[in-house]
This record gives structure tokens, C-alpha cells and sequence, in this order.
């Protein structure tokens, strides 16, 4: 009964979102201010009708109601509750309830906080964000409903695939699909200015806190999904190039590059044809994302079971979604008013090469991700695209950019000063040459990789540089120390979070050089009792013993591991079969310092005896996650900026007196 | 600074990056990226594979894994063709004999010595390139048996 419930509340929505795509359109165009209205209502009761129906298929994989022909076929009732809350998003249809629940809740978003926005804007926004539900609510009624019935019920279902049964992935999902469902709305609101023909600052100001909170989002949900990766899938890697996380990173640079434009459309009412791309863009890669991962076109270690009928719907969807917002920007963008000029030596000029850098380096993430498909339907051959094409190719053009970095905040708008910028910057370069060499000499030269040295100077240069900004900003040095202090103390919020994401950065690239240059590892078959040592840390296996989880049954290794004599850990990795469905993982043991990460996964019994193990050791692992946590809290920084505080600023400027909800 | 000017800048410095990327591109779809290939294919020499990075693609042949120490040695077919594959480390959870399997590394003298053995996340899931040399060689079994049909 509340399946079909959850399955008729989303037929309504559908009804509700056509009439929320098409009525405050005409309207709009019109200058029907009734008709306009209309747009409120409408996304509140598609937002409670979509909510109902996600609702219902969690109290179906809550209660274990093995009716639903998707509950059974992706949950079981050993599982613990979590997996359980989880497993609906674990699987196609539910992710796909998911997606559009969450899409609901950014449209009634707009209604919510959106009080004070043109209503001409506000409505062509909120119709645009119906036509992309309704996109996507016809692709879930269609081919992918989750509330099919199964007649005879099974007894118990087939449970959730082992490997996403872990706390890191449950949230995964989610915080993806708001990073991705997030540039829905910078989206709208490029069509809509389109439409409109008008792009200002106070469109600018509207589209930043969105697209910030959704790269928030997005930027936590791409490191959980790393994070797992890396501890669960027990390679010692936390990065693959794989299509899949490839689709999550695109929308990313995108996005990253946008949330940049964007701050020059408001302070310098530039780049407004340039930032109406990128917002399409952005998207329009969060679609293809979806498209990549559910339609299984290209092989992945994520494709869930895939359908041919739902690739071709979704590639018609993404064909319709994007192709028309590139006619439209075609048709219209030349009509936008071309805003203040600026010298290419300026701030917004670095931001500018900046984006332009993010951009073709989110190209080429993109071509090499469809590399496969293109080489495959032109017959050149059944190809891979793997890390050495993307190290090759991206990584170089990350280089000049990190480079602007810590100059282009310390460039004026309008017409910067690159001598004097470089000026300040001279302890920063000169501290970075010291790394570099600092670091050469320490890995003993040629016996680590060549680019281990370059990596480790871009990481402080980056990190110098974003604190000469910080140190020009409070004047430093130059005023007495309070004075500074106090400076510090009322810097706004967004300068905070530019100064934390861009030294989070700096700290993810010292984190990533150091794990990928001088990562130990040893494979082998290891006796009880014996001693293995892997970059001074020696691991002597103890014994290895059977234990019994809730749904599964483990062999758990127990190592101990000394550091120059000294204890250091006692370390218990897993190899775990589970019951339903039936199927080994492995779960590494990772002991976390700051300067590497000790990590041991055990594997099968090998002939002669032992047990096979792989034992790593992987330097500054944590500076990525912290850098990366770094990078998030910045951007939540930003977002309490009462600036960007959604609605704070109008058109029609608010009186100073008025009072702020 | 002019308005055209200002578009010259934008237009150069668009040029510059994707002139260097695809510079780069080019560079590296002739170095780095990885051909896929079926055993049938490799040992009828149909394709030059001494000392290039491939990709061998098929099912683990019944009964052929054999476990010594951390070295693996199993055999991977098509249904027409067995080819011998060496690889030293831990195999993924998901590797099982009668199951697809898709390795990477370089052909040896007769042996196809892999350096990774690809896991999959999910044991239905059989990769696209394994299914299609499958049905090319003719011993295509239809859909996996575990494969739930939706």
C-alpha cells in the first residue's frame, strides 16, 4: 500500500512539474504576474509529493518489505540498520529517487529564501528547474520505477553488495548528488538570464551561494568517495582515473571555475557570456556524470546492471538538455551586454587564465574518458584510457595554474601590477627553490621520481603565496602587531575562505606529490611468526584467526608492528566473505601518522604455509584528507559570509535600515 | 585596454591552452593508452603486442589457477584459445575461476606477465570487452546466470 502510495505521489509530481515548466514561463513572458506565482506553489507541493514518495521506499527497505521487487532484490534483513537507510540509495532506481528529491528540495530552496529576487528570474528559474524534473521523472516512471511489486514475495532479499556496506559510502551518494543537483540551479539561472537577456552583479550574487554550496557538497562528497576507495578497496591507492570518478571531477573544475567567473560577473560585471557557459557546462557534465555511471556505456569498476533502453533515454535527455542550452547560449549570448574591460595583467586577467586552464583541463578529462567510446565506434580498436594518459595530460596544465594562484590575489582589479606582485612573492619563491632542492636532495636524487621535487615547490609556493596574501591584507610587518590583529580579526568571511580552499590545496598537493613519489610497498606470501619490513616499519604476523561479523565471517590477521625496536601498532586487518550476497572483501588496516599512513591487508592462504599480504607504507596520505577538509571548511566559511547570504542583496536595493531575516 | 583587444586576449590565451593540451594529448594516446585484446587475437598475432602495455581480457580458465607463494598463474580463454598469465600480488576478492577477468601488463615469451588483475565492485557485472570477445569467438553463454534480469 505505501509503495503504491510513493509510486502515485511521483505520478502527481510529474503533473505538478509540467505545470510548473510551462505556466510561470508564459507567464514571465507575458508579464502575468499570476501566472508567475504560480512557480511557489507549484515547486512546494512537488517538493512534499517527491519527498512523500522517497519516504515511501525508505519505510519499504526500513521494514524490509521484500514485496518491492527493489528492496528484495538489494537488501536483506541481517543487514544493519544503516546499510539498510543506505540501500536506497545503493542501487539505480532508488539513486535516481534520490537525485530528483534532492532537485525538489533545491527548487523549493528558491521559493524559501528567494522573497526578494525579480520575480521574472525567479519564475523562468523555477520553470526551468521543473523541465529538468520532469526530465527525469519521466526516466524513472518509464524504465526505472522503484516501486515494481514482485508477486510472490521472497522470503528474504538478496542483500546490498558487501562493499558498499560501509559508513563512508552510505553518505557518499548523497553528498555527491547535492554537489551534482546544486549546478541545477546556477543552471537555471544562466537559462532563465538567458531568456531574460540580462546578466548583472545581483545575478551573480544569486548564482555564488548556490554553486559554493554545491562545490561544497561536491569537493566532500568526491574525497569520501576517494577516502573509501582508499581504506576499503585495500589497493593503497585513493585514485584511479576510473570513468566514474572522472564524471564527478569534470563537473567539479567546471564548477570550480564558474564559482571564479562568477566573482568577477559581481565585482566587475565581466565575463558574463563566459560565466553563463561554464554554469551550462556545469551541469551539463553533472548530467553526463549521471549518464556515464547509470547507463554502463563505459566499463567501470562502479556500473551497476545496465539496461540499453535507460542509456538511450538518458542520452536522449542529455541530448535535449544540453543541446538546447547551447542553442539557446548561441542565440542569445551575443545580446548580453559587454561589461567593465579590464588589462589581461589584472585580477580578473589571472582569474581568467585560471578558468580558461580549468577548463580545457576539464576537456581533456573528458576526452579521455570517451576516448574508449569513440575509439570503439570508429573501430580503432578496443582501448583503455588509464592514469598515465591523465598524468600525462592533466597534471602538466594544473602546473601554470597553481602558479597564477599565488599571484592572482595579490593583483589589483582592473589593472594589476605583476612586478610588484612578484615582488612581494620573493620569500614564497624563494623558500619554494629551497624545496625543491631540500626535497632532491632527501629522496636522494634520481632514485625518486623526477617531479617528486616540482610537486613538493608548487605545494609551497601555493602555500606561501595564499599566506603573503593574507600577510598584504592585514599589512603586516608594517603596521604595529595588534593593529594587524585586529585587521585580522575583521578580514570578511569569503577572504578567510579564499585563504583556507587555496592553502587546503597547497596542502593536498604536498599530500598527493609525497603519496604518489615515494609509496613503499611489498606482496608476499608471509609464515606465522615472520617479519617483513616495509620502509622501517617491520610487521611480524602473530596469527591469523576466524571471526563472526553480523553478516559475514572473517579471517582477521593480527600484525605487529615496530618502528626502530619500538612498538608502534597492533594492526588487524580482514578478509571478510559475506553470507548475502555471497562475496569476499577485503578490509585493510590503516594506522594513520603525520608523516605516512601504515597500512596491511591480508589475502588468501597461500600453499607453503602462510598467508599471502600486502604491507604499505604511503606518505602524508593525511595531508590529502586534511587539505581536502581544509578546502571544504573554507568554502563553508565563504558560504556565512553575509554577503553571500542568500537573498541579502536585490535589484531594487534593500534600504540600509531595513531589517534582515 | 579596447573591447577588441580584450577579446585578442581571451582569444590568444584560449588558443595557447588548447594548443598545449592537445599537444599533450597527442603525446600521450601514442605512449599511453592501453589496447584491449582477446587471447584469440594475441596468439594468432594478429596485433603487435611485444613490449606494449595491453590489455588481456577473458574468463579464468577452469581449473588453471595455480597459487605459489605470491605468484598467481592461471590461464585466460576465450572459449577458442587459453593464454598463460603470470602475476605476483593479491588477487581482487572477486577473482574466481569461470569468472571474466581483465588483466594489464605485457606479453612475455609465450606468457603474459600482468602487473594488475582488474577487481569489479560487483560480481554480476561481466566487462563489456570480455562479453564481446566472447560473442566474436562464439562461446558466448548468454547473460551471467547470477544476472538479475530487470
Amino acid at each position: 500500500m505505501i509503495a503504491e502510495i510513493g509510486h502515485f505521489a511521483l505520478i502527481l509530481a510529474l503533473a505538478v512539474a509540467l505545470i510548473q515548466a510551462t505556466v510561470p514561463l508564459i507567464g514571465a513572458g507575458r508579464g502575468n504576474a499570476s501566472w508567475m506565482g504560480l512557480a511557489g506553489p507549484t515547486s512546494a507541493a512537488q517538493m512534499a509529493l517527491v519527498s512523500i514518495s522517497f519516504a515511501a521506499l525508505m519505510h519499504a527497505y526500513v521494514t524490509s518489505d521484500f514485496s518491492v521487487m527493489n528492496v528484495a532484490q538489494n537488501s536483506h534483513t541481517d543487514k544493519p540498520m544503516l546499510y539498510k537507510v543506505a540501500g536506497v540509495w545503493g542501487n539505480h532506481e532508488g539513486s535516481l529517487l534520490l537525485w530528483i528529491t534532492i532537485l525538489a528540495i533545491f527548487g523549493f530552496a528558491v521559493t524559501l529564501f528567494g522573497r526578494n529576487l525579480p520575480p521574472g528570474l525567479k519564475a523562468r528559474a523555477l520553470s526551468v528547474q521543473a523541465m529538468i524534473t520532469v526530465g527525469f521523472l519521466l526516466f524513472i516512471l518509464f524504465t526505472s520505477n522503484p516501486f515494481d511489486r514482485l508477486d510472490p514475495p521472497p522470503f528474504n532479499g538478496q542483500g546490498l553488495n558487501p562493499l558498499l556496506q560501509d559508513p563512508g559510502l552510505a553518505f557518499h551518494p548523497p553528498l555527491l548528488y547535492l554537489g551534482y543537483v546544486g549546478f541545477s540551479m546556477a543552471f537555471s539561472f544562466a537559462i532563465a538570464a538567458l531568456i531574460e537577456g540580462r546578466v548583472d552583479a545581483a545575478w551573480a550574487r544569486w548564482v555564488r551561494p548556490w554553486t559554493l554550496a554545491a562545490w561544497v557538497f561536491l569537493t566532500c562528497g568526491i574525497a569520501l568517495g576517494s577516502w573509501w576507495a582508499y581504506y576499503e578497496l585495500g589497493w593503497g591507492g585513493w585514485w584511479y582515473w576510473d570513468p566514474v570518478e572522472n564524471a564527478s571531477f569534470m563537473p567539479w573544475l567546471a564548477g570550480t571555475a564558474l564559482l571564479h567567473s562568477a566573482v568577477v560577473v559581481e565585482k566587475r560585471d565581466a565575463l558574463k557570456s563566459w560565466t553563463i557557459l561554464l554554469a551550462i557546462t556545469a551541469f551539463g557534465l553533472s548530467l553526463l556524470g549521471t549518464f556515464l555511471v547509470r547507463s554502463g556505456v563505459i566499463t567501470s569498476v562502479h556500473a551497476f546492471a545496465t539496461d540499453p533502453a535507460r542509456g538511450v533515454f538518458i542520452l536522449g535527455l542529455l541530448v535535449v538538455a544540453i543541446g538546447g542550452s547551447f542553442l539557446l547560449y548561441a542565440l542569445r549570448a551575443p545580446s548580453l551586454k559587454i561589461g567593465g574591460l579590464f588589462a589581461p595583467l589584472s585580477r580578473e586577467g589571472t582569474l581568467l587564465l585560471n578558468n580558461v586552464l580549468m577548463a580545457t583541463g576539464a576537456g581533456t578529462v573528458l576526452l579521455g574518458t570517451l576516448y574508449p567510446l569513440f575509439a570503439d565506434a570508429l573501430n580503432l580498436g578496443k582501448v583503455s584510457v588509464g592514469p598515465p594518459f591523465f598524468n600525462s595530460v592533466f597534471l602538466p596544465l594544473m602546473v601554470p595554474m597553481v602558479l597564477a594562484m599565488g599571484v592572482g590575489p595579490l593583483m589589483s582589479w582592473k589593472r594589476g601590477d605583476l612586478a610588484g606582485a612578484l615582488a612581494r612573492l620573493k620569500i614564497a619563491a624563494g623558500l619554494s627553490i629551497v624545496v625543491a632542492v631540500a626535497t632532491w636532495v632527501l629522496q636522494g636524487g634520481s632514485l625518486g621520481p623526477w617531479w617528486a621535487a616540482g610537486g613538493m615547490a608548487l605545494a609551497c609556493w601555493l602555500f606561501l603565496g595564499t599566506a603573503t596574501e593574507l600577510a598584504e591584507r592585514t599589512r603586516l610587518f608594517r603596521v604595529p602587531f595588534g593593529q594587524s590583529l585586529s585587521r585580522l580579526g575583521k578580514l570578511p568571511r569569503a577572504a578567510w575562505g579564499m585563504t583556507l580552499t587555496h592553502a587546503g590545496l597547497a596542502v593536498f598537493i604536498a599530500g598527493m606529490t609525497a603519496s604518489s613519489a615515494w609509496k613503499s610497498e611489498s606482496v608476499q606470501s608471509q609464515k606465522i611468526g615472520e617479519t617483513i619490513t616495509v620502509a622501517g616499519y617491520a610487521f611480524t604476523l602473530k596469527d591469523v584467526q576466524n571471526v563472526q561479523g553480523p553478516n559475514y565471517l572473517a579471517s582477521r590477521g593480527t600484525f605487529e608492528v615496530t618502528k626502530d625496536g619500538k612498538a608502534f601498532a597492533v594492526m588487524q586487518p580482514q578478509k571478510r566473505q559475506y553470507k548475502m550476497p555471497p562475496m569476499p572483501t577485503t578490509e585493510a588496516a590503516i594506522q594513520t601518522t603525520f608523516l605516512g599512513d601504515v597500512y596491511a591487508v591480508i589475502g588468501d592462504e597461500s600453499s607453503e604455509g602462510g598467508y599471502v599480504t600486502r604491507l604499505y607504507f604511503n606518505p602524508l596520505v593525511v595531508w590529502m584528507w586534511f587539505g581536502t577538509g581544509m578546502m571544504v571548511v573554507g568554502g563553508l566559511v565563504s558560504l556565512s559570509d553575509r554577503r553571500h547570504r542568500v537573498g541579502a542583496p536585490s535589484r531594487a536595493r534593500v534600504p540600509a535600515n531595513s531589517v534582515r531575516a | 585596454m579596447t573591447r577588441k583587444k580584450r577579446r585578442l586576449y581571451f582569444v590568444i590565451l584560449g588558443l595557447l591552452a588548447v594548443g598545449a593540451a592537445a599537444a599533450l594529448v597527442l603525446s600521450a594516446l601514442r605512449q599511453d593508452i592501453v589496447f584491449f585484446f582477446s587471447p584469440t587475437e594475441i596468439m594468432e598475432a594478429k596485433v603487435p603486442t611485444e613490449g606494449r602495455r595491453i590489455r588481456l581480457g577473458g574468463l579464468v580458465e577452469q581449473g588453471s589457477v595455480v597459487k605459489d607463494g605470491a605468484t598467481v598463474r592461471f590461464k585466460v580463454t576465450d572459449g577458442a584459445n587459453a593464454l598463460p598469465v603470470v602475476y605476483e600480488g593479491l588477487l581482487p576478492d572477486l577473482f574466481r575461476e569461470g569468472q571474466g577477468v581483465v588483466t594489464e601488463g605485457r606479453m612475455g615469451q609465450g606468457v603474459f606477465v600482468a602487473s594488475e588483475v582488474l577487481a569489479k565492485h560487483d560480481e554480476n557485472y561481466m566487462p563489456k570487452e570480455v562479453a564481446e570477445s566472447l560473442k566474436k569467438s562464439g562461446h558466448w553463454q548468454g547473460e551471467h546466470p547470477e544476472q538479475v534480469q530487470k
